[in-house]
């Protein structure tokens, strides 16, 4: 095995300040209780900064911009706002470096993959949104569709400048406003968002940015004023936000919890199947909601199959987010990384094996060895509940049927993975997979033009593509 | 006690055959299990219970895959059956009070939907174009079985129950009007659509409604014809817990109007499905 000497991006190409306040109307301001937090680097658990944590008072005063701004701004002629998205998506083309850096920084992804899937696919999204804000009579929804007006918008950390991205360039391309509250442990890359708004000149109130924890996002999806919710997160959270919500005539979508599986048949491209398997489930630590968690062999390849993957994984890069060379970053936060441990002990003692390959984990800061547990059967809690890391279940089937019914038998239904080399197979499988998203020969590929969203308990509603305007009009 | 004996016997008039009106569960037309009647316009009707609601959810969880599958062009044969034995059955609806105007507009609105099972995918599908080299395409599908509680009317029955069935998706239906939703269920049950992709339940919506919202089997709810804003609010918190799709109109509903495509879009998914390009 080859040695990589170390590549580390530069921290330089970005400032970070001691302390930030929300974006309210156009400006920064502490929040009126005072009330901060701080967000940590969770590679080295050095606090980056002390952010306002927002309260009542400060997402009333939100909420009551964003209602004063979307007169003028749904007036707008659409070619209009469509200029304004332009200029975002160009500003974020031109930070991108610098954002890319943040958020590594902020959340312990890879630079690699900051740099290469979530800045590109920012960009592209506003980009693709901006084009459509003056073509919405043409989308489908009837000739001269509304905004609704403020949407509340809750998103999660573990893409936290991409979510923001899928949420707000379809609500400002249809005319409506925003309230955005970022994650608790990822406010940072929302905050300089606040200053690419700024130097757009997007007018003020147009896009607010409240940071802090649950107990925030949950006054604002349940603020009177705010007509429309949109959530990425746990289906526990949407399920709440979902009672909250009932009876206002708010309209909502949810983007939730998944358990993905991932089907390999014998005729599989072993080679490509271990690329995809390995993209399916390391990708970002395994924080992906559409992560493939669940692999499902064909029996008679399993041998094979295991080998190849268990070779592939002992060549993963764990460490440093900032290294280039780095495949596996940091765990968010010490609570996810409990939530792993967690899960991952109980899938020991429920009796599946578990393995790893031999990898030095830094002393500071949050990690976890890529994982996967062999063995495993359907009622095991590692093949039921979202661990939300780095740890794939392997369990086997015979045939087709057998593989369908195990990929379907979970109440989530986001996303799925077909590996086989037979055209037919992959088209009847992918029919009857109750899954948003199918990827077949390939994983954990994201498109603005492409619609994403699951069936069942993993949500409601689509982002992306022009199905992803229908949230954000009458 | 005769009077007399000697008064000359009546003249034979035919005593109606009368009809008793069952619950259609599953393609049959059984009572309630609860053994319930109530009676509605001098008809004793089956009362459901939350039992017959939960059997009529597994009779349309067992039809859905089926019906799903068949063949677009299919199910679009089997709602312009509909039509036609609807229009056959007219009368029977007359005499129970339909204006002749909306049994009209209720076969036109089965023929209606009937086109849309072959175009509706087209219209909100299609390919994507991803910035990379992958095939890359959208595709509704059902939602899965959907419970409705519908309107009283003939027309607002049909309304709801025709853009579930049309895109594949079978229902447990909850009816307010129960001479019209049964003689409805007759027209289904000799127009070639399969047992258990409509399921009717006459009775009190506000009875079983509720077991419906929460159950675990049932993917979508349409509130049209819930009238009381409160329990329709109860019933969309109840539906939260496995995350339901709901429908839940604001105002009345005109239900001459052009329904456009919402109330099938509303019960279907999009699947979208990524395959890469080369040699």
């Amino acid at each position: 095995m080859f040695e990589y000497a170390p590549a580390p991006e530069s921290r330089s190409v970005v400032e970070i300040a001691s302390s930030y306040g929300l974006f309210i109307d156009g400006s920064f301001d502490g929040g009126k209780d005072g009330d901060v937090f701080k967000t940590v680097n969770p590679a080295t658990e050095e606090v980056l900064a002390e952010v306002a944590s927002a309260g009542p008072e400060d997402v009333d005063r939100a909420v009551a911009a964003a209602r004063r701004a979307f007169g003028t701004w749904s007036a707008l002629p659409g070619a209009e706002r469509a200029k304004y998205l332009f200029r975002i998506a160009r500003i974020i083309q031109e930070r991108s470096r610098e954002l890319a850096v943040l958020e590594s920084l902020d959340n312990g992804k890879p630079i690699r993959e900051s740099r290469d899937v979530d800045l590109p696919l920012v960009a592209a999204h506003f980009f693709y949104y901006a084009g459509w804000a003056d073509k919405l009579g043409h989308a489908g929804f009837g000739p001269d569709p509304r905004p609704l007006g403020v949407a509340a918008q809750v998103i999660p950390w573990n893409f936290p400048l991409l979510m923001l991205a899928w949420k707000v360039a379809p609500a400002l391309a249809t005319g409506n406003t925003v309230v955005l509250k970022p994650a608790e442990t990822t406010p940072l890359s929302a905050l300089f968002f606040a200053d690419v708004c700024r130097q757009a000149e997007l007018p003020a109130g147009v896009v607010n940015i409240v940071t802090g924890a649950g107990d925030t996002g949950a006054y604002l999806v349940a603020h009177p004023d705010v007509d429309k919710v949109a959530f990425t997160g746990s289906t526990e959270v949407g399920r709440e936000i979902a009672r909250s919500v009932s009876g206002t005539g708010k309209r909502l979508t949810l983007e939730l919890g998944g358990k993905a599986a991932n089907i390999v048949f014998d005729d599989a491209p072993i080679d490509q199947a271990v690329e995809g398997i390995v993209n399916g489930i390391f990708f970002n630590q395994g924080h992906v909601c559409c992560a493939g968690s669940r692999l499902l062999v064909q029996e008679s390849l399993f041998e094979p199959l295991m080998d190849s993957l268990k070779r592939r994984m002992a060549t993963l890069r764990v460490g440093d987010p900032l290294d280039k060379n780095t495949d596996v970053g940091a765990i968010n936060s010490a609570a996810q990384l409990t939530r792993i441990r967690e899960l991952s002990e109980i899938g020991s003692v429920e009796g599946a094996e578990r393995w790893s390959p031999e990898c030095q984990l830094p002393d500071r800061g949050f990690w976890f060895a890529p994982t996967i547990f062999t063995g495993v059967t359907q009622a095991h809690r590692i093949a039921r509940e979202e661990i939300f890391g780095p740890v794939l279940s392997v369990l086997t089937f015979r045939t087709p049927d057998e593989a369908v019914a195990k990929a379907n038998n979970t109440p989530y239904g986001l996303s799925a993975g077909i590996w086989s080399e037979k055209g037919s197979r992959i088209l009847a499988v992918a029919d009857q997979l109750r899954a948003g998203v199918v990827w077949a020969n390939t994983f954990n590929k994201f498109d603005p033009a492409s619609p994403f969203g699951g069936y069942k308990e993993s949500g409601y509603g689509r982002e992306g593509g022009r199905h992803g305007l229908e949230a954000y009009l009458a | 006690m005769p009077k007399s004996v000697k008064s000359p016997a009546p003249e034979a008039v035919r005593l109606a055959v009368r009809k008793t009106y069952k619950l259609y569960i599953g393609g049959k037309f059984p009572r309630s299990e609860s053994g319930r009647t109530f009676v509605a316009d001098g008809d004793n009707v089956a009362l459901a219970s939350r039992k017959d609601a939960r059997d009529a959810v597994l009779a349309a969880r067992a039809a859905q895959p089926k019906w799903a599958g068949a063949t677009a062009y299919n199910r679009g044969q089997v709602l312009y059956r509909i039509a036609e034995m609807l229009e056959a059955r007219r009368a029977e609806f007359t005499a129970l009070g339909v204006p002749g105007d909306e049994v009209d507009a209720a076969v036109d609105r089965w023929v209606w939907y009937a086109g849309w099972s072959d175009k509706i995918a087209q219209v909100v599908g299609g390919a994507n174009p991803v910035a990379g080299p992958f095939f890359n395409i959208s595709a509704p599908e059902p939602t899965g079985v959907v419970a409705v509680v519908a309107p009283a009317s003939l027309l607002g029955l049909v309304s709801v129950v025709a853009p579930a069935i049309v895109t594949g998706n079978t229902t447990v239906v909850l009816t307010a009007g129960p001479q019209v939703a049964i003689t409805l269920a007759e027209v289904l049950a000799t127009s070639d659509v399969p047992g258990g992709v409509v399921n009717l339940l006459t009775g009190r919506y506000a009875e079983t409604a509720p077991w419906l919202a929460s159950h675990d089997d049932v993917n979508a709810l349409d509130l049209t014809g819930v009238d009381h804003p409160g329990l329709a609010a109860e019933l969309e918190r109840a539906a939260a817990g496995t995350l339901k799709r709901v429908i839940r109109p604001r105002a009345a509903t005109d239900f001459t109007a052009d329904p456009g495509l919402r109330p099938m879009t509303a019960l279907l998914e999009t699947k979208t499905v990524w395959h890469p390009k080369g040699y």
